[in-house]
């Protein structure tokens, strides 16, 4: 017989199984390049920003990542322009990604921040491999936080996604996938 | 050079840049010891691209940039001076900044600690007295400043090379564009602000593909960026097919590829049939109170430049630079192979939040290693560069004959240019032309004054302007 204490730890432990699911099944849509499937997983109102990453001295920390309110991100943008992106790649005359590459998205480190109503906080860290023709191969890798909301359609949407990518000068070309 | 030679027996730079035919050698693109060369002959001497003056708004502002493949710093020392450094202390090389900006009283290298003021002085040798014992003079080792420092409307400028020219004589009869480009909307004087921080980031390329080609080549448009009307990113939204840029002034011009051979530079410059400016037209159909902000300024601008004849604003400054309304864009020399682009976004000083916020997320979303339109830039210059190296394919020259002796002049409408039909490679020639001459010189002497070239047409003739 459970107790109180103990039904709430499988529910944690359900939520955690349920989110853990769901980020693996997004990167596994990136992966097998199922774009129309993946846009569908993004709230309408969706903020999707990857800041710049400075160096910045001890002390000035806060000024490490670049704020969405007034400052050059390398993403910052809403679900109008994330599927601008999936037409253009579906057009097959996207250069940087025709042929495709390939990207692999791994996921772990996953943690439950907050659960506020229907909404979900959960930090997760990814590396992602992209080959490209024949030796091209960029990494990224990187923190991500995000805010999961409940959905009756596709279980979870993104309502928000903040992707802190490991590096300062950009080391890749172009960045051509999604994170 | 020694390899050079060794590979190429007795041929010269020289032939390997065939401008009359529009023949130039792949080698120059791809060849080590050129690209040495390079750094030394062009990148020590030309005026170079290093920041705006908003970067560093406060006395002990600083913000890193870059010259050739070298980082400076630029900063504004305690007497509100603005100075350019090489970014490495005097006694063992340590980079005495590494930050990518803030603001400091000292920069002290973390391997010793010398320590220098903000405008340069060498102000802390630790073991200054017991160890050197009065042998050392500290004002002989300040950190290593530009020989040239300009402050161009807001825009900072320098160079290694004390003999060359003002930067206003370097830049000629894009002198006057150049300011403008660095003017409000509303056509006032040094009135815009960059966004920070700059883009940084590395496209497999040699630097002159980017370098030398943009505000150069209007014929990659149609098929490099087939995709991108489909994502409708522009300011017009789905409207026009999803045209990606702004709508253009309903004033009656002709677009020309536009140069100054002699001195390198070029863009792609309308000139219109009527002095002033055009009234403002709407474009920014995806966001309200835009074009109110844009409108206003217009009008303001048209009111100062009523009689005046406007000639484009867009310019390549040779060698590694483009400078336009809302992008400056930057192509450093990184590695024979390798460029390091960096990307800076001017706005309205005294635009609203709100304009200043729209403004940010077109160019976000236009440009840069993330922009839809531009990746597909960087996949091209990437995989030309890539197919450039090879022994066979160095046997077959690019083609750069687009135009070629169709070139024009027409004083009264564009005084000091050449001009070429809109889509030419006019501008990539006289860059070329420029190349070759830094690359020959033996200092500013040999390559300023410049001498005159007559357009390869052989005679000036006025254009035929038609409208659009």
């Amino acid at each position: 017989m459970l107790t109180e204490s103990s039904e709430s730890t499988l529910e944690r432990l359900l939520l955690r199984e349920e989110i853990e699911q769901f980020l693996y099944y997004e990167a596994e849509l990136l992966d097998d390049r199922k774009f129309d499937d993946w846009i569908n997983l993004i709230a309408e109102d969706i903020h999707y920003h990857m800041p710049i990453r400075r160096n910045v001295k001890f002390g000035t920390q806060e000024r490490e990542n670049t704020s969405s309110l007034s400052e050059i991100s390398w993403f910052d943008e809403g679900k109008r322009t994330l599927a601008g992106r999936v037409r253009q790649i579906n057009t097959g005359l996207h250069w940087c990604e025709e042929p495709f590459s390939r990207i692999r998205h791994i996921v772990s480190n996953v943690r439950i921040l907050e659960v506020n109503g229907d909404e979900v906080r959960v930090n997760s860290s990814f590396f992602v491999w992209q080959n490209r023709l024949q030796d091209e191969v960029n990494l990224f890798v990187g923190r991500r936080e995000d805010i999961l909301r409940r959905d009756e359609d596709t279980q979870w949407k993104i309502a928000k996604r903040l992707i802190l990518l490991d590096q300062n000068v950009l080391l890749a070309k172009v960045i051509s996938t999604f994170f | 050079m020694t390899a050079l030679v060794r590979s190429y027996g007795d041929r010269s730079l020289r032939s390997l840049v065939d401008l009359d035919r529009g023949l130039v050698s792949r080698e120059i693109y791809v060849n080590e010891d050129i690209y040495k060369m390079e750094l030394e002959q062009v990148y020590t001497r030309a005026w170079l691209f290093i920041g705006h003056e908003s970067q560093v708004p406060n006395p002990g502002d600083f913000v890193v940039s870059r010259m050739g493949e070298e980082e400076v710093i630029l900063v504004r020392d305690r007497k509100n001076e603005l100075h350019v450094f090489l970014n490495t202390c005097r006694h063992r090389g340590m980079k005495v900044c590494r930050y990518d900006d803030g603001n400091t009283l000292v920069f002290t290298c973390p391997f010793h600690g010398w320590s220098y003021d903000t405008d340069g002085r060498l102000v802390g040798v630790p073991y200054y007295d017991a160890a050197y014992k009065g042998d050392m003079d500290k004002s002989e080792w300040g950190l290593p400043e530009v020989a040239q420092m300009c402050n161009y409307y807001g825009s900072v400028w320098a160079t290694w090379d004390k003999g060359a020219p003002s930067f206003e004589d370097y830049l000629g009869p894009y002198a006057d564009m150049a300011r403008r480009v660095f003017q409000s909307t509303d056509g006032e004087d040094n009135g815009v602000e960059l966004f920070n921080p700059v883009y940084k980031w590395r496209i497999p390329c040699n630097w002159k593909f980017p370098g030398f080609s943009f505000d150069g080549d209007r014929a990659h448009g149609a098929m490099t960026h087939r995709s991108i009307n489909v994502a409708a990113i522009g300011p017009q939204g789905d409207a026009n097919g999803g045209n990606r840029s702004p709508l253009l002034a309903p004033f009656p011009y002709t677009d020309y590829e536009m140069t100054v051979p002699e001195l390198g530079h070029g863009g792609h410059n309308a000139i219109y049939d009527q002095p002033g400016v055009a009234p403002y037209k709407d474009t920014w159909f995806t966001e309200p109170g835009i074009d109110d902000y844009y409108r206003e300024q217009r009008e303001k601008k048209r009111e100062k430049y009523k009689d005046k004849y406007i000639v484009g604003e867009t310019a390549h400054i040779w060698p590694n630079v483009n400078i336009q309304p809302h992008r400056i864009l930057i192509w450093h020399p990184h590695s024979a192979g390798v460029t390091e682009s960096w990307r800076a976004y001017p706005i309205d000083r005294m635009a609203p939040q709100f304009v200043k916020d729209a403004q940010r997320r077109y160019m976000m979303r236009y440009g840069g290693p993330c922009g839809l339109t531009e990746s597909d830039d960087m996949e091209n210059w990437n995989y030309a560069s890539a197919a450039s190296t090879g022994t066979v394919a160095k046997r077959f020259p690019y083609n750069f004959m687009m135009g070629a002796g169709h070139a024009f002049k027409d004083e009264e409408g564009a005084p000091g240019m050449t001009l070429n039909y809109e889509v030419a490679e006019e501008n990539q020639r006289s860059r070329l032309r420029r190349w070759l001459e830094f690359m020959e010189a033996g200092s500013w002497e040999d390559i300023y004054p410049v001498n005159p070239v007559s357009p390869s047409a052989g005679q000036a003739v006025k254009a035929e302007r038609g409208t659009v």
